[in-house]
């Protein structure tokens, strides 16, 4: 198969977008397989390879994180590394973006900066233990239904789809996410008012934007993540703001 | 090479117990002054670093992806092993510790190993504690499932992405002591050398792989949590980003390399498709629970499989290995796939496959019993191949997974170089020659968790701190040697690729140490090896330049270790004339075909010492002792 690329090229802080072909290209390859192809092509003729981020290709890591004709992973299900050339057409014009968002600073060429959903989990996204002997886990059952929930939350891989596909670049679905994971479990309680404050508040300081309602993270996330966890989080992220006191820790030490 | 292992004495059972009773400690106020480096923030990596910062010493720690939460621990789908005995069926500590040194064919320490077995039971505790949500039974109790060929229930599991949730707890801890203050964390930064100062390990010297910045950092211990090399066949389950540099670079500094031969590949992977071929995508082992394996018995059959006749197919596992069929261990599948595609009988592109049928099961068990076992991954493989397993069979071919060889520790997880220490899949410790499934998220977690935060108090205890910083001429040195060596990347402006060397270098290994070894083919392969290094020397193109993001001088950087590694490689299967787990000798087999161990000469481990380049490395053993579990022949014959 053949193929026209349009592909986001930028190095400092201005891009543009450059064409490209790509030929001989299986139908059976991963789209990032026949990026791995078109670098070639371009080392071997002197040219400079695409950057693009990547690591396990099986779906599970997050790393890869293209915008493809406009839809994040390609839109097509799945994760941009589970998405395969014979789902195009022979001689496609396929342009190719990084993730798009004022909280996302492009490194390079299609390469973007995610630490800031690392700076959200490192506000509260975590129940505080240390490591050692732990109490017998079966003397607190959980109703399997709400280990699956958590878990159904916990799967978020963390790509950054949801802020791609998001008109305003939130990062509530991924906040969400993790804030329900933690919040649906009986472990997860004595930290989840101070959790869900801290974790909102982090959000809103990184630049993401405000939800609207739109969906599109839904649509787009590659793990299936329901916005229902959305609603969650706004409920308790109300009842921790205007219900229980500001500073409920006031007249502890600090840890 | 002085290999002391420092294996507590006593009785098995307390060795561990006795030994943390023992160990020096640093006091809570101390601890603040001592500096770790932690590399890598995988399972072990980041469970080390949360743990160790949480206990107060001050930790950095250092991941090349671009946040530690995308480590490769996170695509481990099955499981993870304690002994538990929820379910009742007679499990214990010293059975977990059976298996497991059975599974590894009898070259692991048993000290090692019953340590591994006694810390399972903890790490369920820790990770449910942190919010791992495990799969529940309706009481709300934890749910157990089989795996991996051992007669009792003991894995627990998160659906199929047990990796990912026990690495984002561990990677929750590891935020919560970044938040703190107390890690520092070091993202898309890759360990390019290692610092020895007066004999012990004092730092490292890292390339910021935005900037490309070189840069030092001095500690008074190092933690390597890197995992192992299963790259170096260029195609395996690794993400694309798994190298040996650290642990290379580490013995290129000192450290003894165990056992680097032991590789396990596991049947069932999706066979490459093509040149561009960038990884191998694993299917569970569950699916030969009810698959049936088989191919034509005629060569170059074109017929399509369905309309091959029941008489005509070779289910070549059920005729050879009645009484297991198509459940014999890991590397018996392989090995006989490999088999049957060598006679030409293989399957599809290039005829490196064979046929996984579900045909019988879903006429057997009906389409929704199966689906409910399978569905989600028949549509992972049909979205990968096109094709669909239920109307037609999967191909599958075995695949480099995971790499029980790695840097040689002592019993406190220790390198021979002092100072500097190797947790998780990086160390060589606990797997022996063949690990068993659902086991390797254990030995991290343990590693991490419970093993190094104890120990590394009792090297650090003896250790002034802070007598040592970046400032010291030996940074300066090996800076300078990092600068030298990606300038010499960069400059050479041949005309292949970075990719196409890794490729030939994969295809050498896969053919002369993968599924099985010769002599003659070991050989040929130390023979080629020198000629393919030349090639990338003087002939790879590395564009662009070093003061960048540059994704083909990374891959460079890790390509030339790969080079160096795979001599250690060969060198190893060479010298260990038997065959024992995944290892497996040609000349060494039973009348049956079946593996022959040799425990009289080879119930050792082997050690390799860095000799200087162009020298052979040197060979030393320790001697490996069994007490409590005296070896025996496996037989799943019948």
């Amino acid at each position: 198969m053949n193929f026209s690329l349009k592909i986001w090229r930028q190095d400092g802080s201005q891009g543009r977008f450059e064409d490209y072909e790509v030929s001989d290209v299986s139908a059976d390859s991963s789209f990032l397989e026949m990026l791995d192809q078109l670098n070639d092509q371009l080392t071997e003729s002197g040219g400079d390879p695409v950057a693009f981020d990547s690591d396990c290709r099986e779906g599970v890591c997050g790393t890869c994180c293209l915008v493809i004709n406009g839809r994040p992973h390609g839109g097509r299900g799945g994760t941009t590394c589970q998405l395969y050339m014979r789902h195009f057409a022979d001689g496609e014009t396929i342009t190719i973006e990084p993730w798009r968002a004022t909280a996302f600073p492009v490194v390079r060429d299609l390469v973007v900066d995610r630490s800031a959903f690392d700076r959200i989990i490192q506000s509260g996204g975590y129940i505080t233990v240390h490591s050692g002997p732990k109490p017998e886990p079966n003397t607190m059952p959980i109703e399997p239904e709400v280990a699956e929930e958590a878990l159904d939350a916990a799967s978020c891989i963390g790509c950054g789809a949801c802020v791609a596909a998001c008109p305003n670049g939130a990062a509530m679905l991924f906040t969400a996410a993790k804030i329900s994971h933690l919040g649906l479990l009986p472990q997860g309680q004595p930290e989840r008012m101070e959790r869900v404050r801290s974790m909102v508040e982090k959000m809103e300081d990184e630049g993401f934007g405000p939800c609207r309602n739109y969906g599109e993270c839904e649509a787009a996330c590659p793990k299936d993540i329901s916005i229902k966890f959305i609603g969650r989080m706004n409920r308790d992220y109300l009842r921790a703001t205007m219900v229980e006191p500001y500073d409920r820790r006031g007249k502890m030490k600090p840890q | 090479m002085k290999l002391d292992a420092k294996i507590p004495d006593g009785p098995l059972e307390d060795k561990w117990t006795e030994h943390q009773e023992h160990l020096r400690l640093v006091g809570p106020r101390n601890r603040a002054k001592y500096r770790v480096l932690v590399i890598g923030s995988g399972l072990a990596g980041a469970s080390a670093a949360a743990s160790m910062a949480a206990m107060g010493y001050k930790v950095e720690c250092f991941c090349f992806q671009d946040t530690p939460r995308r480590a490769h621990s996170i695509a481990a789908q099955g499981g993870i092993n304690a002994s538990k005995n929820y379910r009742n069926d007679g499990d214990s500590t010293f059975r977990l510790f059976y298996d497991t040194q059975k599974g590894g064919d009898y070259r692991s320490r048993e000290a090692n190993v019953y340590r591994l077995a006694e810390c399972s039971t903890k790490i369920i505790d820790q990770a449910v504690a942190q919010g791992v949500p495990f799969a529940r039974e309706y009481g709300g109790m934890l749910a157990n499932r089989s795996f991996g060929g051992v007669l009792v229930e003991r894995t627990f599991y998160c659906r199929g992405e047990t990796g990912q949730q026990l690495l984002l707890g561990a990677y929750s801890a590891l935020a919560q002591e970044i938040g703190r203050g107390h890690v520092k964390m070091h993202t898309r930064a890759e360990l390019l050398d290692l610092v020895i100062v007066d004999g012990r390990c004092r730092g490292i010297v890292t390339r910021d792989l935005s900037t490309g910045a070189v840069e030092s950092h001095a500690a008074e211990a190092v933690v390597l949590a890197t995992g192992g090399y299963s790259n170096v066949y260029y195609l395996s389950t690794n993400a694309k980003g798994c190298n040996v540099t650290a642990t290379w670079r580490a013995y290129k500094r000192g450290a003894g390399y165990a056992n680097p031969s032991f590789q396990q590949i596991h049947p069932t992977s999706i066979p490459e498709a093509g040149k561009y071929q960038s990884k191998l995508t694993l299917m569970s082992e569950s699916l030969r629970n009810d698959g049936r394996i088989w191919v034509p018995r005629q060569a170059n059959d074109e017929r399509s499989p369905s309309s091959i006749p029941e008489k005509e197919r070779y289910y070549y596992l059920e005729e050879r290995y009645p009484r297991y069929g198509n459940l014999v261990p890991r590397d018996v599948a392989s090995r006989n796939a490999k088999q049957v595609c060598d006679e030409g009988l293989g399957v599809g592109p290039g005829g490196r496959g064979v046929f996984l049928d579900f045909r019988d099961a879903i006429k057997q068990h009906g389409e929704s019993t199966i689906g409910g076992r399978y569905s989600n991954l028949f549509s992972m493989y049909e979205r990968i191949t096109g094709d669909s397993p239920w109307n037609t069979p999967m191909r599958i071919y075995p695949a480099p997974h995971y790499s029980m060889g790695g840097l040689w520790v002592d019993y406190d997880l220790m390198t021979t170089v002092p100072g500097l220490f190797a947790i998780g899949e990086a160390n060589f410790s606990d797997h022996g020659a063949n690990r068993l499934g659902a086991s390797s998220l254990m030995q991290c977690l343990a590693d991490g968790y419970f093993v190094i935060p104890v120990t590394i108090g009792d090297y650090l205890s003896s250790n002034t701190a802070g007598d040592v910083d970046t400032s010291h001429a030996a940074f300066a040195e090996v800076e300078n040697d990092v600068r030298q060596r990606v300038e010499r990347l960069l400059s050479i402006d041949g005309s292949e690729t970075v990719a196409d060397i890794h490729r030939d270098l994969g295809r050498l290994i896969w053919d002369t140490n993968g599924i099985s070894r010769s002599r003659q083919g070991l050989e040929r392969a130390l023979e080629e090896l020198p000629t393919l290094s030349d090639r990338f020397w003087n002939n790879v193109r590395v564009p662009g330049h070093g003061a960048q993001l540059n994704q083909s001088l990374e891959h460079a950087g890790r390509l030339a270790d790969f080079l160096e590694f795979a001599e250690a490689m060969c060198l190893d299967a060479l010298t260990r004339e038997e065959s024992c787990g995944c290892h497996f000798r040609e000349e060494h087999q039973t009348e049956e075909g079946e593996a022959l161990r040799d425990d009289e000469n080879f119930a050792h481990v082997a050690v390799w010492k860095y000799e200087g380049d162009g020298q052979r490395p040197s060979r030393h053993v320790e001697p490996l002792e069994f007490d409590a579990a005296p070896p025996t022949q496996r037989n799943y014959k019948t």
